[in-house]
């Protein structure tokens, strides 16, 4: 595995508004190489706003996220796409080509890698046999060689997203940013990802910062646990800290009418 | 009104609900309907629709095609021959269509342009070449490349092209930005989020397209030989004007036949590659 370890990231008050309303406030925050990070909320809280930032799919308005020592206010370009490489995203709707087969999906994740020849040849879907042969390790590594051959459509949703979790693999990134992995899963399905994604992070030290609704995933899986409520992080501390007592500070107080994320006697999450 | 027996049952009790205010809006509906009809009245009147004289002389059609019902066969090899060149000027301006239709395509869908001057530029383009008929481009080519075939495929191409491009910019538009995002996010290059997120997605309607503007090229194409484009349309003209009914009657049956042949070919592939 990796020898490089992943960035520092830190948050210095990242503020940003959709038409006037504050979606992150003021964040402040530092995640360390190799820590496992759910960020926990209600819907609209900041949360997607946040990962999106963190991808620099979206700008911010004010204050400055850094991945080590680059700051992402002035990449662009080719800077801009070498960050997304080193960077996985996971989606809740999963994101993939749904008319390319399971081998082409996976391969996506090696287009930043490709040079020369290789780069052109892969615009008419051409790989190499190495580039191949990653690819197969990688869907092996989320136990779905058997299925490489069809398209992406026809797979089941956790399937769905174990294939982009062996494109991510194949992306070879140092920051896994996962929005909502598990809320489009079953109870198993969703078990199933958040090993893999626990697995991987552990393995090749990557850092990885998934938004959950569901407290019980964030408890289980995530080392440390941001807290948004109305675009401010009001909680920041390890899994363990979270007690049913701060969690009204974050989802605000029950009981909340028809509100399955206000649930924090939930033992177990159903899907959602 | 029927008693409710299931779940329905236990809500029947008590008074029906008070609607919030609703107003139908019929005096709305009403001046449409008028207005419709005094927009149509207004262009029958420009258009001299006189329906009573279409019933009193529709017998002098008949008298016009007496002089089909005995069509000639002394020339049908050579009119056959220009059905044959006809298919091939609608084959090779498709082509010639789709190729331009890619790069306008893709410059003019809001979601890909790099930028909103390009955009713009590229939806004039397909405007103007969609708005020039292609009889009126077949005229231009004729001074360039002469009478014939070729002048005929690059009126159809340069049309059709504009057509086309439209077509395709709105299927790009309407694609599900999760999959390209899902390319773009992993750092690919432009080109490669193009081929990967935004193609597969678009092929099959674009496929589609393309026959379907073929079928519609192939009638283009049987007509524009009057102007000098090359194939049948020459001698559908020709004979006409000469009133040598016998003859154009022929050239008639020839290309009904062949558009006939053509579109059942089409749909058929058009289905099953769907």
């Amino acid at each position: 595995m990796r020898s490089i370890v992943s960035p520092v990231i830190s948050l210095d008050r990242v503020t940003k508004s959709f038409q006037g309303r504050r979606a992150l406030d003021e964040v402040s925050a530092t995640i360390h190489p190799g820590q496992f990070v759910a960020v926990i909320g209600r819907s609209g809280a900041g949360k997607t706003t946040l990962l999106r930032s963190l991808a620099r799919a979206t700008t911010t308005d004010a204050g400055a996220i850094h991945f080590g020592d680059v700051d992402l206010a002035a990449v662009q370009g080719p800077a801009l796409r070498a960050h997304r490489a080193r960077v996985g995203m996971i989606y809740q709707q999963f994101n993939l080509v749904r008319r390319l087969r399971v081998v082409d999906n996976v391969l996506v994740g090696r287009l930043p890698h490709l040079h020369g020849v290789r780069r052109w040849a892969a615009l008419a879907r051409w790989f190499a046999p190495t580039e191949r042969a990653l690819a197969l390790r990688c869907l092996q590594h989320v136990g779905l060689v058997d299925k490489v051959w069809q398209r992406a459509d026809t797979l089941s949703g956790g399937e769905q997203q174990r294939v982009a979790i062996a494109k991510i693999l194949a992306q070879d990134p140092r920051v896994i940013l996962a929005d909502e992995p598990v809320a489009s899963l079953d109870v198993l399905n969703g078990r199933a990802v958040m090993d893999t994604l626990r697995r991987i992070a552990t393995s090749a030290n990557l850092t990885v910062v998934a938004t959950l609704h569901h407290v019980d995933y964030a408890r289980r899986y995530a080392d440390r646990i941001f807290g948004l409520r109305e675009g401010r992080l009001v909680f920041n501390g390890p899994a363990a800290e979270l007690s049913d007592a701060v969690l009204p500070e974050i989802f605000g107080e029950f009981p909340m009418p028809l509100e399955p994320a206000a649930e924090p006697t939930l033992t177990e999450a159903p899907a959602a | 009104m029927s008693v409710a027996t299931g779940a329905l049952s236990g809500l029947l009790a008590g008074p029906t609900p008070q609607a919030p205010p609703h107003h139908t809006p019929i005096r709305r509906n009403l001046a449409v309907i008028l207005g419709m009809a005094v927009i149509l009245a207004l262009a029958g009147r420009i258009i001299e629709l006189r329906p009573l004289e279409l019933a009193r002389d529709v017998s002098n059609i008949g008298i016009f095609l007496k002089g089909y019902l005995h069509p000639s066969f002394a020339n049908v090899r050579e009119y056959a021959w220009q059905c044959v060149v006809t298919v091939c000027i609608a084959l090779w301006g498709t082509v010639l269509a789709a190729m331009i239709s890619v790069p306008l395509g893709l410059l003019g869908a809001r979601n890909l342009a790099p930028h909103p001057l390009v955009y713009l530029a590229a939806r004039r383009v397909m405007d103007v070449l969609r708005a020039v008929n292609e009889f009126v481009f077949a005229l231009m080519f004729v001074t360039a490349v002469g009478l014939g075939p070729f002048a005929g495929m690059l009126a159809l191409g340069l049309h059709t092209g504009g057509v086309l491009g439209k077509l395709l910019s709105e299927t790009i538009e309407a694609i599900d930005p999760g999959q390209m995002e899902g390319v773009a996010a992993v750092g690919a290059p432009r080109l490669h989020v193009i081929a990967f997120g935004v193609v597969p997605q678009v092929m099959p309607n674009f496929l589609s397209y393309i026959l379907l503007r073929f079928e519609s090229d192939i009638r283009s194409a049987s007509v524009i030989g009057m102007v000098g484009g090359g194939g049948i349309g020459f001698y559908l003209w020709d004979t006409i004007r000469a009133f040598n009914d016998r003859e154009a009657s022929t050239v008639i049956l020839l290309i009904v036949a062949m558009v006939m042949c053509v579109d059942v070919v089409s749909s058929r592939i058009r289905r099953a590659s769907i």
